[in-house]
């Protein structure tokens, strides 16, 4: 517990120490948001839309936050050499990537409640709550399964080099636009349907929207609920077990700590 | 006082035949080619050899960040490859030029952070972190940023970092390397205390620093393409070149080739240094006997060379470097 405590304090210690970082990861959201928001009235899109929007926009900074300061995160720490600062101490590696997700999420939740306060009232999106706790269980339940799979991406990426980079950039965009954070998906054609489901953002962000912005409970959302469930059920294993492989597969060919690649 | 816990071989560490093979698509190191070292409790021992001789593979062999292609590595007792997390415990890292944790974070800070990486209370952690920044002159840079501070002082947090967790065996990968001559003094000194006065622990220290293995180590392996050539103390190394002659010749050039000698009967080896400040090139020549000397002597002045000093000098590691290797460090590939 002292080491999760430990890499959750550097993260949220680090993340909030350049005023500047805090305040672009404020405005460039806010930014998007207003271009989508914009958008949908051009069009005349109903009211609904807008809300659809900042939703998306306040759980996508989850996602930005997994890619950049999460899976990637092994890899700049061997660019860096603090990995090996890890790797020799006898800690747990879970611990490592436990402490670095749940600084992530609060750094992150901080800065998605100003997105969304912020969006709500500027844009006057109409949000109708009437299960609130179904909300943030499904809420925990989507960044639970977002880190999960986060901190497999960050076991996967220990051993990459360059192409850390490169692949977080790939998977950023696709992403967007197939867990629906600014467009429905249910217009997508079945098979591009099918490749959302394989992302948890996909189930959260449906969930979290239906619940916030149409006043669903969780009587309609059970199905979200339960790809949830199986998603934190196979990723948090599926991380552990790559994590362990990648080690030992980095200390057999010798790229565990081999920088610059 | 730590006790290895492998009690009938009496070795802190311990390597057998250890062989570390790198494959790439287009070619095939061998790193490490049958090392077998022993090291007992208390010491402090040097492993000395040119860039690419394998010296960080070794630690990283030991350290658990690398595996052996074959071979046997033990530390305290404990089988480096089947046991990683016991060796763990008992050990700590410091490597030379590197960054001793995250830039953002002060220098206490960053201690702290790694403290909990070993199970330390946070109250014990700071008083030791206090004790360790005094003790290394550094704690007026406490509050400081680690990316603000010098060269020098990342580096004395580094080493004040691998000593939080009060290892028993310290391994050290290059040290002092970029440091001024001040620094590495202290640094030094302090290692050598640490082990010796205090007798906190065993220390394995990698360099390419002649005089660094002679001022510390009980002992030193010296290794080059991944095979230890020879491993006794400093002054049994040196000693055995006595009856060698040793000189330094400086001569007035940079571009000259002193390859002759490397052909030439009764030379044991050779290095130089060049420094294009000056335009000279600075020759250490070990000779069988003197009279060969006279010969290399000539051979500089055909080629036209300005002899600008001659003297003899006493053995050093680098002497028993070249007799065993007939090259000096110079020249060599990097790690």
């Amino acid at each position: 517990m002292k080491v999760v405590y430990a890499r959750l304090w550097v993260r949220i210690k680090g993340s909030n120490q350049e005023p500047e970082w805090v305040a672009a990861e404020l405005v460039i959201p806010l930014l998007t948001l207003s271009a989508y928001i914009y958008l949908y009235k051009m069009l005349n899109a109903p009211p609904e839309f807008t809300g659809f929007v900042v939703i998306g926009g306040t759980m996508i900074a989850f996602w930005v936050n997994v890619l950049w300061n999460m899976s990637a995160q092994f890899y700049w720490e061997k660019e860096t050499g603090t990995l090996e600062t890890y790797l020799v101490a006898p800690i747990s590696r879970m611990a490592i990537l436990l402490g670095m997700a749940l600084g992530g999420i609060v750094n992150t939740t901080l800065r998605a409640v100003v997105i969304l306060v912020a969006g709500t009232f500027i844009f006057q999106a109409p949000l109708v709550i009437n299960e609130p706790l179904t909300a943030l269980l499904m809420f925990f339940l989507t960044i639970t399964a977002l880190y999960a799979l986060g901190m497999l991406f960050a076991s996967l990426f220990m051993l990459y080099g360059r192409e850390a980079w490169h692949t977080a950039n790939l998977l950023q965009e696709p992403v967007y636009f197939l867990s629906g954070s600014y467009f429905p998906t249910n217009l997508l054609p079945f098979f591009i349907q099918l490749l959302a489901s394989l992302i948890p953002l996909t189930f959260g962000l449906d969930s979290v929207r239906r619940v916030i912005v149409q006043g669903e409970g969780i009587a309609d959302i059970w199905l979200n609920l339960v790809a949830l469930v199986i998603f934190i059920l196979v990723l948090f294993p599926l991380a552990k077990f790559a994590l362990n492989y990648m080690e030992n597969l980095g200390k057999k060919e010798g790229r565990l700590t081999l920088r610059w690649q | 006082m730590f006790v290895c816990s492998w009690s009938e071989l009496q070795y802190c560490i311990e390597t057998k035949d250890l062989v570390r093979i790198f494959k790439s698509k287009d070619q095939t190191v061998k790193a490490l080619d049958n090392v077998s070292v022993s090291i007992e409790e208390g010491e402090i021992f040097g492993l000395l050899g040119p860039n690419g001789a394998g010296k960080t593979t070794f630690i990283k062999i030991l350290t658990t960040l690398l595996l052996p292609t074959s071979g046997e590595a033990y530390v305290g007792g404990y089988n480096v490859a089947k046991e990683s997390n016991k060796v763990r415990k008992i050990i700590s890292l410091v490597s030379g030029g590197e960054n001793p944790g995250y830039g953002i974070l002060s220098a206490s800070e960053n201690l702290w952070f790694f403290s909990q990486l070993y199970g330390l209370s946070s109250a014990a952690a700071k008083e030791e972190i206090k004790r360790l920044m005094v003790d290394l002159d550094f704690d007026e840079y406490a509050k400081t940023r680690m990316s603000r501070l010098s060269t020098g002082y990342k580096q004395r947090l580094n080493l004040a970092r691998g000593l939080l967790n009060d290892p028993k065996i310290l391994f050290l990968d290059e040290p002092t390397l970029g440091l001024d001559v001040l620094t590495s003094k202290k640094m030094r000194s302090y290692i050598v205390d640490w082990a010796k006065k205090e007798k906190k622990g065993t220390v394995l220290l990698t360099t390419h620093y002649m005089a660094e293995a002679d001022e510390m180590c009980d002992r030193v392996a010296i290794i080059d393409r991944g095979r230890t050539l020879a491993c006794d103390s400093p002054l049994t190394l040196k000693e055995n070149l006595k009856e060698n002659v040793i000189m330094r010749v400086e001569v007035s050039s940079v571009q000259a080739d002193f390859s002759f000698m490397e052909k030439m009967a009764g030379v044991i080896g050779f290095s130089q240094t060049r420094s294009i400040q000056t335009d000279t090139t600075t020759l250490k020549v070990m000779v069988h006997d003197e009279p060969i000397f006279s010969k290399i002597l000539a051979k500089l002045e055909e080629q036209k060379l300005k002899i600008l000093a001659i003297n003899k000098a006493e053995p050093t590691l680098e002497d028993v470097y070249i007799s065993l290797v007939g090259r000096g460090f110079e020249g060599e590939g990097a790690e």
